[in-house]
């Protein structure tokens, strides 16, 4: 088998593979025949109510529950077989809901994490400095905030300069600018070439970030590719907001009458309208006819809350 | 096995619990326990004041059979189900660490405070006594001590595997106090109680090794049968034959009551 310390993975080959993984709790199917490719350098997110099987899925990555069928791999390796602490050692977890100790500092914490890491203890400071923590160095953990202990665990999983990190439900307890940190850190990773693995349920938070995502229920994979991809795949109707005035709202609908378009409803100073992709350009040419007349048109795509729904549906 | 993981978990364990005083509380605890007990022991006689070293480590010993096993079971009882329960479990088992290494450092750091708290309690009643004792005093004493510290592993090492077994805080503790009930006050009733009920026809051959399952009976042979002006006093271990009584095999049996728990938890966490 290959060292794993050493070895480099190509770009855009599969870094972490799972295939054919099956977890079973007696009768309950927690996860039922997953089979995922998660690149080198990649974004991914991975999507799913509560119970569809994220969670677990996350553990088998991480081995800390083996799968009752299947094979997980990263790198090549199994995470719990004998190499275990070379692949543990390449990769960062940031759980849900961090639980760190109340008794130890910012500082004093991290320290014990880099000795169970194996990386280096000089790594803990700039690391608490990058999660904008510096300053709350030397406080006891109990007296941090929700949103400090987060980025505290989210420190702890950047020690010893990890080439994985999984991350469930980084932002809870993050306010907004602590989010845009976060996010900025995730890209910097990203240029370094580190492959994530996030969990979310703020889906409009990881729409516009991540490479590609899978959607879970009931622990099956339903879809899984680029945000655009399976608004694709989905096949979701595009919303279309036309600012006219009222007087020029039978003039819309006169447009745009010959089209295979929804129902064009009628609001105070707009008309809405839904159409499938393939006939959007034609409806961008219908509605130039009507010149200035249109003040102002949107184009919605499908939210990946919309695409979650359907495929979840 | 990496001893650097087993060390940096045992060390986070044992400085816990200097910084929570812990420590300091339970040696204090002891002090003052082995010090009115040194100096208060005869009143029932009518004197007072340091008598005799044997009567000393006869009143210790009843004592600490009560007060060592509940404190270690005290300590222990959500080493793996407390982590497991506030939810840092799976983030200590992400490092690169087995959980084997997890389990023994969790003890050892334990091990530690327990050690420390009776050697330091103790050993401050050794020091302040030290005029009034001579070598061979000393050597029961501190004899005294090791098997305290014997004891308290013991007992530990039962309360790490209740936590590994345990699936909640709750139903730990409650393992813990009746584990307690049954090794320092049941155990002997019922071996005393099945001798009486039989007239002394059942169980008397195998009653001396009946003693050895219980970590708190060979704490009390060990040092019992080192002293000869209190051993008649005991009932149940007077019972006890000498080839069975020799320190080192009691010393190994207490060994084994450290190590078959832990072997246990250890299988069992690795499940």
């Amino acid at each position: 088998m290959a060292d794993i310390s050493t070895m480099q993975t190509e770009t855009g080959a599969a870094v972490i593979a799972a295939h054919g993984v099956h977890k079973h709790y007696g009768p309950i199917h927690a996860v039922d025949g997953v089979d995922l490719d998660i690149r080198a350098g990649e974004l991914f997110g991975l999507i799913g109510h509560n119970g569809a099987g994220k969670s677990t899925m996350f553990k088998m990555m991480l081995g800390l529950i083996p799968a009752t069928a299947g094979e997980i791999r990263i790198d090549g390796a199994r995470v719990s077989g004998g190499n275990f602490r070379a692949v543990r050692r390449t990769i960062g977890y940031l759980p849900e809901n961090v639980v760190l100790y109340d008794n130890l500092t910012g500082l004093e914490t991290l320290h014990f994490f880099s000795r169970l890491k194996g990386a280096s203890p000089a790594e803990c400071a700039p690391a608490l400095e990058r999660v904008g923590l510096a300053h709350a160095a030397k406080r006891r953990v109990r007296e941090y905030s929700k949103g400090m202990r987060q980025r505290l665990g989210f420190a702890q999983a950047l020690l010893g300069k990890p080439r994985i990190l999984f991350l469930d439900e980084p932002t809870t307890g993050l306010d907004p600018e602590a989010i845009r940190s976060f996010y900025a850190i995730l890209r910097q990773l990203r240029s370094e070439g580190v492959t994530m693995v996030i969990t979310s349920h703020i889906l409009a938070e990881i729409q516009e970030r991540v490479d590609r995502l899978a959607i879970m229920t009931a622990g099956k994979i339903q879809a899984c590719g680029t945000v655009q991809a399976l608004r694709e795949q989905m096949d979701l109707p595009l919303w279309f907001t036309v600012r006219v005035a009222r007087e020029d709202f039978e003039a819309v609908r006169t447009a745009l009458g010959h089209l295979p378009v929804g129902a064009i409803e009628a609001h105070d100073d707009h008309v809405a309208v839904q159409c499938r992709r393939e006939v959007k350009m034609a409806v961008i040419e219908a509605l130039a006819t009507l010149g200035g007349r249109v003040r102002d048109l949107t184009v919605r795509e499908p939210s990946l809350e919309d695409v979650f729904f359907g495929f979840s549906d | 096995m990496e001893i650097s993981q087993i060390a940096t978990i045992a060390s986070k364990e044992f400085w816990d619990r200097i910084r929570n005083r812990w420590v300091l509380a339970v040696a204090l605890v002891f002090t003052a326990f082995a010090l009115v007990i040194a100096y208060f022991g005869a009143a029932q006689q009518g004197a007072v004041g340091f008598k005799s070293i044997d009567v000393t480590i006869a009143s210790l010993v009843s004592l600490v059979i009560y007060l060592i096993p509940l404190i270690a079971l005290i300590l222990g009882f959500d080493a793996i189900v407390g982590e497991r329960e506030r939810g840092s479990l799976d983030l200590l088992l992400s490092m690169p660490i087995t959980r084997l290494e997890l389990l023994l450092g969790k003890y050892f750091g334990l091990a530690g405070a327990l050690t420390f708290s009776t050697i330091a309690g103790f050993g401050l009643v050794a020091i302040v006594l030290s005029s009034q004792l001579d070598i061979n005093a000393l050597f029961h004493y501190f004899g005294f001590m090791l098997s305290s510290v014997l004891l308290g592993c013991a007992f530990l090492s039962l309360a790490v595997m209740l936590s590994v077994f345990a699936s909640d805080r709750t139903r730990a503790s409650g393992l813990a106090i009746a584990m307690w009930f049954f090794f320092v006050l049941v155990f002997d009733l019922l071996l005393l109680g099945a001798l009486v009920a039989t007239g002394g026809q059942w169980g008397g051959e195998i009653f001396p090794y009946l003693l050895l399952a219980n970590p708190a009976d060979v704490f009390r042979i060990l040092n019992i049968f080192s002293l000869d002006d209190v051993r008649t006093l005991y009932g149940l271990t007077t019972v006890f034959p000498p080839a069975l009584a020799n320190p080192w095999l009691l010393g190994l049996v207490m060994f084994a009551w450290i190590a078959a728990p832990l072997g246990i938890a250890t299988w069992r966490f690795r499940q």
